[in-house]
């Protein structure tokens, strides 16, 4: 033990940087095997993007869990949602979505994705107080309840919508690519990481320079402390509830964008995906959650690049391969 | 006694239901003429096979594993890729059984190994996981598993519906080999129920229980729980690799909406919860439930819907489509885990004649 001097500063946790380095090293492990580098960089950019999606729909879930202990697998109900009301918007805003500005196009995109926001938020205040309320404290239960109610959100989606798929074309100034020298990048790809990160900060500096952060942060720790304390941490766990949906429902609109189309069963593959993601980050961890969404969607481009065929199977590879570096994922908040 | 392993249903309307059962299903092709009673009949028994494995893991060991679809999916492929490849004779048969039920085996080992080692609430996800990844693997090797169309093959010269076995004019009724197959389904689904009673009434399945209820508490107690979990897991994908061989063995086909689909999973998940997690013989009520339902209340749906729309109501017609079939089922899945965790086996032994049970709710 060192001496400590009462002025000296408080000591800090020792900085994990392993994490961090482990994209930047996969992607320049990648400029190799791809071999031209225009490609890399657009396969770069892409998987960047692809990460920021993922990683906001993703943040609710992780945060949700370590909060509450809560396993809810009816989050990708959040996501369809969101997109088929986004649909409801776009719909008659077609004509300043065709038009050629991008003030006119953010313009109808904007009310699009508040709203999907808003009941996506809703909804989720509805799922907690009806399915998670009941079976606080038993995952087996929880599980169980939560996959009943994606089943009923998805086939109501159907039942509302109809099985056709619906076509979300992009905004026209949201089409095409920024040219520079041989490398292309997707506008849209661009606004898709600009939101991204505009999320992952507002998420950091909520959870880092607020009091709620504070107490969201102590809650995953440690429950019982912050409920004698004299806070109720239910509620808490309400709002960072309808957060997570609020989110997961943005990103369903992104996504839905970014492929073009809406279908009530676009949450299925996505839900896998954002539970590799999950348990890849840390169960609790937002830091741990962005750098795995960035990974998956890092194996997803450059492996279905290098090896289409194996798409999914990468990802599996990828969570072996953490889990066995780090069996309670990259950064382990939660002391469950 | 001797073959429920000391575990009766004790209850006498669960028994009665019980025998109503089994002796509806082994007279099926006598009292039911037609192919629909009997496949709806051969569905019940592999599924009530199929359905009771899920149960040694979720009912027993509590832990939730949406791969058990794979296994199933491993059964049924092995066999149809066998009888595809060598042509319709027992060594294929025998080659599929041989290949198909150590390869569950060894993947049902290496998850749970793996998904054991790490956190235990990573397992719901880990199953789900490699089960999507798995049947992406089958629909994309479509050289071997042939792709979204699946495999469709011969069987062996004597299950074949065209062999007469016993003709018309001995019994009266005429026995040919699609009887047989249905028997063959009927004798190896009971006999691995019956297998998977023995299993949780040994001292092995206690100690299932025992990690159930408090695992932290039965590890204190000595138990290596990882042994036992792997174990149960390795057991449970034998019999649904079992149930997947029986079933494409009847359908002649193997692929992936018969065997891998996420639809199955959630069936087996229903029917669990219905019957009663953690009794095996709920295993056999859901199954039943759930199949005559699925099989007869789908047309009623669509009357319903049909008369919906004729009389002008909006959104109901939508709701009531037959397609939409899954949506009820998705209610009545949460209403049971919320209403009555038990099943109606649970029901059926504890609350019979008892009314504050009934009140409670």
């Amino acid at each position: 033990m060192t001496e400590l001097a009462a002025t000296d500063p408080l000591p800090k946790p020792k900085r994990d940087i392993a994490p961090i380095l482990l994209p930047i090293a996969v992607a320049l492990v990648m400029i190799p095997l791809i071999g031209s580098p225009s490609t890399w960089l657009t396969l770069t950019a892409a998987s960047l993007a692809m990460g920021m999606m993922i990683f906001i729909m993703a943040s609710g879930l992780t945060l949700v869990f370590g909060l509450m202990d809560v396993l809810n697998f009816g989050h990708g109900a959040f996501i369809a949602v969101g997109a088929y009301v986004a649909t409801l918007v776009l719909a008659p805003f077609a004509a300043s979505l065709q038009a050629d500005s991008l003030w006119m196009n953010l313009a109808a995109l904007a009310p699009a994705a508040l709203l999907s926001m808003a009941v996506s938020g809703a909804l989720g205040l509805v799922v907690e107080r009806v399915l998670i309320l009941p079976v606080y404290g038993q995952h087996l239960k929880q599980i169980l309840m939560t996959t009943g109610g994606l089943i009923v959100a998805e086939q109501t989606l159907y039942a509302v919508w109809g099985p056709q798929i619906i076509p979300t074309p992009l905004p026209t100034s949201l089409r095409g690519s920024f040219i520079l020298g041989d490398v292309a990048i997707a506008k849209y790809r661009v606004l898709a990481m600009l939101i991204g990160l505009a999320v992952f900060i507002a998420i950091q500096i909520v959870l880092n320079r607020t009091k709620l952060g504070l107490l969201i942060r102590a809650g995953v720790e440690n429950r019982e402390m912050v409920e004698a304390l004299g806070y109720r941490i239910r509620r808490l766990f309400l709002g960072v509830f309808m957060t997570g949906s609020a989110l997961a429902g943005l990103g369903g609109v992104m996504w839905a964008l970014y492929r073009e189309q809406v279908h009530a069963s676009m949450s299925d593959d996505l839900t896998v995906l954002i539970f590799i993601v999950v348990i890849i980050g840390g169960l609790g961890s937002i830091g741990g959650c962005f750098i795995g969404a960035i990974l998956v969607a890092m194996i997803a481009n450059y492996g279905g690049f290098l090896v289409p065929k194996l798409a999914l199977v990468s990802n599996i590879l990828l969570m072996v391969a953490i889990l066995m570096w780090r069996p309670r994922g990259l950064y382990a908040v939660t002391s469950r | 006694m001797m073959i429920l392993s000391g575990d009766p249903p004790r209850s006498h309307v669960l028994t009665l239901l019980l025998v109503l059962i089994i002796l509806a299903l082994a007279a099926t092709p006598f009292l039911f003429p037609g192919a629909k009673a009997l496949n709806v009949a051969a569905k019940i028994c592999v599924f009530a096979a199929l359905v009771a494995s899920y149960d040694l893991l979720l009912g027993y060991t509590g832990s939730v594993s949406f791969a058990h679809t794979m296994f199933y999916g491993i059964g049924s492929y092995a066999i149809a890729i066998a009888l595809y490849g060598m042509g319709p004779n027992w060594g294929a048969v025998v080659t599929g059984i041989v290949v198909g039920l150590p390869l569950a085996a060894l993947l049902a080992l290496a998850i749970g190994l793996f998904s054991l080692r790490v956190a235990a609430i990573f397992f719901a996800m880990i199953t789900l996981a490699v089960a999507s990844a798995f049947q992406v693997l089958a629909s994309q090797l479509s050289w071997l598993t042939g792709g979204e169309d699946g495999r469709s093959f011969q069987l062996p010269e004597l299950l074949r519906p065209g062999t007469v076995l016993i003709s018309r004019n001995v019994l009266g009724f005429e026995v040919n080999g699609r009887i047989l197959t249905y028997y063959l389904v009927f004798a190896v689904s009971a006999l691995m129920i019956l297998a998977l009673l023995r299993v949780v009434n040994s001292p092995f399945g206690r100690v299932l229980q025992a990690i159930r209820e408090n695992r932290f508490r039965a590890e204190a107690l000595g138990f290596r729980t990882v042994f036992h979990l792997t174990y149960a897991n390795c057991l449970a994908a034998l019999v649904a690799a079992g149930a997947g061989i029986l079933n494409a063995l009847w359908l002649r086909y193997a692929g992936p909406d018969t065997s891998l689909s996420f639809s199955i999973m959630l069936d087996i998940l229903l029917m669990v919860v219905i019957g009663g997690m953690g009794t095996i013989y709920g295993a056999i009520i859901g199954a039943t439930i759930f199949i005559l339902a699925q099989n007869y209340l789908q047309s009623l749906m669509g009357v319903a819907s049909k008369a919906a729309s004729e009389a002008g109501l909006p959104l109901l017609p939508g709701l009531l489509h037959p397609d939409r079939w899954l949506l009820w089922l998705g209610l009545l899945f949460i209403a049971s885990v919320y209403f009555f965790p038990t099943g109606v086996v649970g029901r059926l032994r504890n609350g019979g004649g008892d009314k504050s049970a009934k009140t409670s709710h």
